[in-house]
């Protein structure tokens, strides 16, 4: 593994480990709180979002989609929450009917106004572009050492980098309040714990996870990080802090093994080209799962 | 929120006060404007038919429900400014027992007043809450997983979480609802030594057999107060028929309050 490896694939698989780890790590908290379903609508509405960022600004920078998506996920985050209220009916179809509305919404702007002209279309933004986030500017191992590579890095490796990390500071801090929170909510009201905020934190916490992420590696992966790594965590042992630690490994192990699978695997099989890295590290995911179904200590 | 003006006379020796709480699901009213007032070191049982409003009284009281008006005071303190003194106990079957927790997590959750959100548990707190579960005879158990316990058990959990909290008042929500007979006898047991430590006990209670033996203090209640004061005053055959319509046969009325004739 030298320099070839550094320059196409080392960037790639750090960045969709830190897009998994970011989604994963709320995900324990969704799954629990019956609410996986969540991510998926967020990674859905931010489609919206990003084509109105593209049409008012009339760039595919980064910033300005972020924040559009940012400001998509969070109107749908209100927007189920009015629907549940407004409309009494269980936070699942609240979700169905925002999450669909919106991402039709965006799939209609998408095709009526003129972004043919960009690279911007609705497999972009279900796969994502993991494979072109490559570090040109690297000649091997030693690169890392010089500021001058390191400058030639992929943005989208920094971006990704800062959103994990402040997932993860948010939930380390918040952890006892989540946890009690999440086990008995009631419970955690009448000790003073602000529930509906921190209800709302975690959604906003998850918000910034399936950005981030989107704009790295497309929804695909959010969907599945959400919800595999956890699951499969949670089959593992009976212990909250221990099934966050075995959702983390899950997910680096997806984002690891499914980017190689996806790059060499189909020439193991004679196979003439790769195939999507962004599908595979999803679909590795879901086996993780399975076989955490058949096998591990906890099932039930 | 509409409020009533603060009452002028909260009665001294009342451990939980509730002034014209009403609650409303939609159009339909759960509660309607309900007074009460719970002492002191004494066991009170909040008791009424299915659908009368004897949960929702609870939860409404502490907040967790929206209410249409009421005020609530402990001792002579607002609710929001109290509720550290105070220990409440949902339903068991409220709570998603799938949980990742052991039973030592859960009473631990009970000590997060004294620790905070980011303070450490140490092996004092640790020493507490194991203290607690050996109150109510589940020490032995600290590190199950909570969804492998039996219904008692589980029960005995949440008392324990309960009494790690060190509170003034302990409100419970049918603390011996399908309970074994064993777990019942060692709720009581340690409810009565709250009560003999000057704490005052609220329980929403189901079953009319026990109440003589068990409270000192009734609130009868269909969806408005039907009654309410010592077991003497407000548990009998008039207030059982107001409060259950035709639902309570004579005989089990008088199977229910047996010597009340001869008095």
């Amino acid at each position: 593994m030298g320099a070839e490896f550094v320059q196409f694939s080392l960037t790639p698989i750090l960045i969709g480990t830190l897009a998994a780890i970011a989604c994963a790590l709320p995900g324990n908290f969704l799954i629990l709180r019956r609410e996986a379903l969540i991510g998926d609508a967020i990674s859905h509405v931010v489609l919206p979002g990003i084509v109105v960022a593209f049409l008012i600004t009339g760039t595919v920078a980064a910033i300005p989609m972020l924040l559009g998506a940012a400001a998509a996920a969070i109107t749908a985050v209100v927007l189920i929450e009015v629907v549940k209220r407004l409309g009494r009916i269980e936070p699942g179809a609240a979700m169905g009917v925002v999450f669909t509305t919106m991402f039709a919404g965006g799939v209609l702007l998408l095709e009526q106004t003129d972004t043919s002209s960009v690279h911007l279309d609705v497999e972009h933004a279900l796969m994502g572009n993991l494979e072109s986030l490559i570090w040109l500017r690297a000649t091997g191992w030693q690169s890392l050492l010089d500021p001058q590579a390191l400058a030639g890095l992929p943005p989208e490796l920094g971006r990704m980098a800062a959103a994990c990390a402040t997932i993860a500071i948010l939930i380390t801090l918040f952890w006892r309040w989540l946890k009690i929170a999440t086990f008995d909510a009631d419970f955690a009201q009448t000790l003073g714990i602000p529930v509906k905020l921190l209800s709302f934190g975690l959604v906003v916490t998850a918000a910034i996870a399936a950005v981030a992420a989107f704009d790295a590696v497309g929804s695909i992966i959010v969907i599945a990080m959400f919800i595999c790594p956890p699951a499969a965590a949670r089959l593992m042992t009976n212990s909250l802090a221990a099934q966050a630690a075995w959702s983390v490994g899950f997910a680096t192990i997806a984002a690891m093994m499914g980017y190689v699978l996806a790059g060499y695997g189909p020439l193991w099989f004679g196979g003439a080209n790769a195939v999507n890295a962004a599908g595979m590290i999803a679909a590795v995911s879901g086996l993780i799962l399975g076989l955490a179904c058949l096998f591990s200590p906890e099932r039930s | 929120m509409p409020r009533a003006a603060k009452p002028k006379a909260l009665p001294a020796q009342a451990a939980f006060s509730i002034r014209a709480l009403t609650v409303s699901y939609g159009e339909k009213p759960a509660i309607i404007s309900i007074d009460a007032d719970f002492p002191k070191a004494a066991m009170s049982a909040i008791i009424g038919p299915n659908g009368a409003g004897k949960s929702t009284l609870l939860k409404a009281s502490l907040g967790l429900i929206p209410r249409l008006s009421g005020l609530v005071c402990v001792a002579d303190t607002p609710l929001d400014q109290a509720l550290a003194r105070i220990a409440y106990v949902p339903q068991r079957a409220s709570i998603d027992w799938d949980f990742p927790a052991t039973v030592l997590d859960v009473v631990q959750m009970g000590l997060y007043r004294k620790v905070g959100l980011l303070g450490r548990l140490s092996g004092q707190m640790t020493q507490r809450a194991r203290a607690c579960l050996d109150r109510v005879g589940m020490v032995d158990l600290l590190d199950r997983q909570i969804g492998q316990l039996s219904g008692g058990q589980q029960q005995r959990v949440f008392l324990a979480r309960a009494l790690a909290q060190d509170a003034d008042l302990y409100l419970l929500d049918e603390p011996l609802a399908g309970v074994d007979a064993a777990t019942e006898r060692t709720v009581m047991d340690v409810l009565k030594g709250l009560r003999k430590d000057g704490k005052a006990i609220v329980a929403v209670h189901h079953d009319l057999a026990t109440v003589q033996d068990y409270f000192d203090h009734v609130l009868l209640l269909n969806v408005r107060k039907i009654a309410e004061g010592s077991i003497a005053k407000a548990f009998t055959a008039e207030t059982l028929n107001n409060a259950y319509g035709g639902r309570l046969s004579a005989r089990h009325v008088k199977e229910l309050i047996p010597n009340r004739g001869k008095a």
